[in-house]
């Protein structure tokens, strides 16, 4: 039998006061290939990060990583792409811009 | 103050009477005179608006969207095609429940091509979510822009309204029209406060979110409540302007004239409740019930009008094609059951002049037709 008149309160116009909490959804987990960086090709250049679709790389100085000086190479930025890993899903734009040829794929190990 | 005007000019006064703080105007007949005197009244100082003059009606629709989401009073007409183009966002407007006010002249729908009136473009909204009020003079469009405004921001209703007037018989007929003083319709009309959430930079929102199948049943659902019980403030709205401005239309959702006593009914809307009324006076055998809150649409007040009627004549200016007839046919049928005699009569399409011969003639011949007929009326002498 058909249940009686509900009546739900939820806010009018599908409204959501408090913007950012997509990011509760971690879109890392629909990955199925890995892109991954290969700081010594990378030159800090930046077009990654236009280009990356979810804005999850940006440049800082990537961990355990020690960048080499400007006597000892072409490229002493000390800036690197770095992949926020959580929201990457793997759409491989990155590796397909990169001038250097710094970022390659693999396939996502869980 | 008296002013003797066309219906166009008093829809584009009640509007400005209103204070919109954004005006959206895009051109087309013949709801064009509307949006001129708009623009004008906004040149002589008349009415402060921001004023957008966009490139299509869609882009009108989402201006007013835009502006209604960032917390303003908005305003815009259109009618036809325009109302056509704007078709996907009217569903938007009202699923994020924006108390948009929008003038529509009634006119034909393409194709063919036609610039007269019928009721074609507004019905064809029926599904969405607006509410949909029917005038039948240049007077009471004035009154029920108004009227619509504060329906409209109501917090238990936040829905749009499109205020529905008979292309050319309306808009460019001139009429006398009692137009409202601004401390009157101030004392009717609060200055605007949004009800809900606003786009604020200071206060970042989202507002028509993307949902799971079970929150999207529960608001739509919601919304089905909303405009059911926006039935209530129509009403209580349009009492309460009747006791400052001393006009009324029946009890707001539907008109009684000369119903009491007698077996048939004609029930129409808009502007042809007039040749109605000129029917009703030499006849003495028919009444009029004229609906003016086509959605929501009033199927209790329906039935309580009609309780003692044994016909029904229903003289509508639309086609939903693919059934044989109009829109108001099967739900006023099914409001009815098969207790009574409803016969469909398909007037004005393309802007044909449903006559008071002609309707007379309908009424006359109404005694040989059976329940469920659908009728064409081309000309005077066809029934």
């Amino acid at each position: 039998m058909m249940d009686t008149k509900k009546t739900f309160s939820h806010p009018p116009g599908a409204s959501v006061a408090n913007p950012g909490n997509t990011t509760v959804n971690k879109t890392g987990a629909w990955r199925t290939y890995r892109p991954s960086l290969d700081f010594n090709k990378c030159t800090g250049c930046g077009i990654c990060t236009r280009f990356c679709p979810e804005g999850c790389i940006e440049l800082g100085k990537p961990e355990g990583f020690q960048s080499k000086s400007a006597s000892e190479t072409k490229n002493p930025n000390p800036l690197k792409a770095i992949i926020d890993y959580d929201y990457c899903k793997g759409c491989r734009i990155c590796e397909v811009e990169c001038p250097f040829k710094a970022i390659s794929s693999v396939v996502e190990e869980k | 103050m008296e002013k003797f005007l066309e219906g166009s000019q008093a829809a584009a006064e009640a509007a400005a009477l209103c204070d919109p703080s954004l005006t959206v105007a895009y051109p087309i007949t013949p709801q064009t005179h509307i949006v001129e005197d708009i623009a004008k009244l906004i040149a002589d100082g008349k009415l402060k608006a921001s004023h957008i003059e966009v490139e299509s009606e869609f882009s009108a629709i989402s201006a007013v969207i835009g502006g209604s989401a960032a917390g303003v009073r908005v305003y815009t007409a259109t009618s036809s095609q325009g109302l056509a183009l704007m078709h996907e966002a009217l569903f938007a407007a009202a699923g994020m429940r924006f108390p948009i006010v929008m003038h529509v002249a009634n006119r034909a729908l393409s194709a063919p091509l036609s610039i007269w009136n019928d009721w074609q473009d507004s019905i064809s909204e029926r599904d969405s979510g607006w509410i949909q009020l029917f005038c039948e003079t240049a007077e009471e469009v004035v009154d029920t822009t108004i009227q619509a405004y504060r329906i409209a921001e109501d917090k238990k209703v936040l829905l749009p309204i499109m205020v529905c007037m008979d292309g050319f018989f309306i808009t460019h007929t001139m009429e006398p029209v009692d137009m409202p003083e601004k401390a009157e319709v101030d004392r009717f009309l609060p200055k605007y406060v949004p009800n809900y959430t606003i786009l604020d930079p200071k206060k970042p929102a989202s507002i028509g979110c993307f949902t799971f199948p079970k929150q999207y049943a529960e608001i739509r659902s919601m919304l089905s409540d909303a405009i059911d019980n926006s039935k209530d403030i129509i009403k209580e709205a349009h009492d309460d302007y009747a006791k400052i401005f001393k006009r009324k239309y029946g009890n707001g959702l539907v008109e009684e004239y000369r119903l009491e006593g007698k077996k048939i009914a004609i029930i129409t809307m808009g502007s042809l409740a007039g040749n109605v009324r000129e029917v009703v006076d030499s006849r003495k055998d028919v009444g009029l019930l004229r609906i003016r809150s086509f959605r929501p649409f009033p199927k209790e007040d329906i039935i309580s009008a009609l309780k003692d009627v044994n016909t029904v004549l229903i003289f509508e200016k639309d086609i939903s094609l693919g059934t044989g007839y109009g829109a108001l046919y099967p739900e006023i049928k099914s409001a009815l059951g098969d207790k009574k005699k409803v016969i469909n009569y398909i007037v004005g399409m393309g802007g044909i002049d449903c006559t008071v011969d002609a309707i007379d003639d309908a009424v006359e011949k109404s005694k040989y037709r059976k329940d469920g007929e659908a009728v064409w009326l081309f000309e005077t002498q066809n029934t």
